[in-house]
């Protein structure tokens, strides 16, 4: 079972990391993806949804030949005396960070869409700074969205399995993560070991569902 | 005349074109351990020339057919990368009685996409000179054990532990050393060899007496007990021209 427990470990970190990392990176891409009026909008709103509609597979492989020695980002990293990306935690980290990326700015540019630009006059009005009335109106104002963020950014992290296969390696402790743990107690019969841990995840997973739609209500994210 | 009166010979030629097809060429789905891939598109090739039927493999590891085997996978043969997994499917009544044999007998090798990397006595795993050595998953792959066999015998496991990726097939242990992503890993010969050479890179043959022979067996499985393709199927390979495919490949016999 020790094995296992590395896994979960391992899983928790990793999910707590990339929401974190996620809600600076996302808060700024969803403010200005409601705020802007450019024509950059489109395009940069696809590019951030795209992680949703790939097969992890295609992610996996792009992963795997960027960050590889002769990939731009592998060379990049190289260059500046980081070491590669796969096979490694950091790897990990960045791959999920761009994987969840929708699941994080969706939420929280609903929750900017839904208030309007009303309260944002308003505190203008007051002569509050624009810095002052992103994070003393606006924000405030978002937080439910930014925690329907944050649970999805982090369950959907967690439920990641392609690209971890994909450019992971499967090192216990570092990139072992749980959903490849399964797999791998599934594909060597070792069901009763695999049964811990899938229903673990059945369980989670709906306690992360109902959490979400109990306080709905609340929340302005559809 | 209505539209579906106009029709009907149009159709009843298809279902004759249809039923004429299935009556003289039959289809066989087998699956495939990953490190035959190469060679059993060329059998499946050369055998559906011959004969008429149609070949559709599918390609893993064996640990992974062996639980959809168990599940109720309909393939018709397996050819796994093992003896010992054909073996529990036939102790378990899975299988065709006497069907098994061993088509092949793999050879594992040490490589490198880079030239000159990988010298031709193995001395680069005594160096420091790489990151990452990849190997398929000992756990599911015969080629992972092989590979750790290898590695405890030539008293290096416990110092290359910490550099281990490991692939959850032998594809993908390829797969990492290809992309250069791993420096070098053990992959299976005939993923590197055509016709009497490694096709690129850099490689060293592992000796054979550093690990256990790779036996690999094949099986009819029991949804094939009447189907006369199948039994072609394994003709086809224990004959000359599957023969001849496998060789040149690099696997012994």
């Amino acid at each position: 079972m020790h094995s296992s427990l590395t896994a979960i470990w391992l899983t928790v970190k990793l999910a707590t990391l990339v929401t974190v990392l996620l809600l600076f990176i996302g808060t700024p891409i969803a403010w200005w993806l409601s705020r802007t009026r450019s024509w950059l909008k489109g395009p940069v709103g696809a590019v951030v949804t795209l992680p949703l509609v790939l097969p992890p597979t295609v992610i996996g492989f792009y992963l795997l030949l960027l960050m590889g020695p002769h990939g731009p980002v592998g060379q990049a990293m190289e260059s500046v005396g980081l070491s590669r990306l796969p096979f490694s935690f950091a790897g990990l980290v960045v791959a999920s960070v761009f994987y969840s990326l929708p699941f994080v700015v969706q939420p929280i540019q609903n929750a900017f869409e839904a208030m309007g630009s009303r309260p944002l006059e308003v505190a203008a009005s007051l002569r509050a700074s624009p810095w002052d009335r992103f994070f003393t109106v606006a924000l405030p104002l978002a937080r439910p969205g930014m925690l329907t963020a944050a649970i999805l950014g982090f369950a959907h992290t967690v439920g990641e399995f392609g690209v971890v296969l994909m450019i992971g390696g499967n090192i216990p402790g570092k990139t072992q993560v749980l959903s490849v743990k399964i797999f791998d107690y599934v594909e060597t019969m070792q069901y009763e070991q695999a049964h811990w841990l899938a229903g673990g995840m059945v369980c989670f997973s709906f306690l992360v569902l109902l959490l979400l739609y109990s306080g709905r209500k609340k929340s302005a994210w559809v | 005349m209505s539209l579906v009166s106009r029709f009907t010979p149009c159709l009843a030629a298809f279902a004759v074109a249809v039923f004429a097809q299935a009556a003289q060429a039959d289809e066989i789905s087998i699956a495939v351990a990953a490190n035959f891939t190469a060679p059993a598109k060329d059998i499946a090739a050369a055998f559906e020339k011959e004969t008429g039927h149609k070949v559709t493999p599918s390609f893993g590891s064996t640990g992974q057919f062996y639980a959809q085997i168990n599940e109720g996978a309909p393939f018709d043969i397996f050819l796994a990368a093992d003896d010992t997994t054909p073996a529990k499917l036939e102790k378990e009544g899975k299988t065709v009685a006497g069907s098994r044999f061993t088509y092949a007998i793999g050879t594992l090798v040490l490589w490198s996409a880079k030239e000159g990397f990988v010298d031709d006595k193995g001395e680069v795993l005594q160096k420091d000179a790489f990151e990452h050595l990849s190997i398929a998953d000992p756990e599911k792959a015969p080629y992972g054990t092989a590979a750790v066999e290898a590695l405890t015998k030539l008293k290096l496991w416990d110092k290359l532990q910490a550099k281990v990726v490991k692939g959850n097939n032998i594809s993908q242990a390829h797969q990492f050393v290809s992309t250069g992503n791993a420096e070098l890993g053990f992959v299976a010969l005939s993923q590197v060899y055509k016709d009497g050479k490694v096709t690129s890179g850099s490689a060293w043959i592992v000796p054979t007496d550093l690990y256990e022979p790779i036996r690999q067996d094949a099986v009819i499985l029991n949804k094939a007990k009447d189907n006369a393709a199948a039994k072609a199927f394994i003709e086809f390979l224990k004959g000359p021209k599957g023969e001849q495919i496998i060789k040149s490949y690099g696997y012994g016999k």
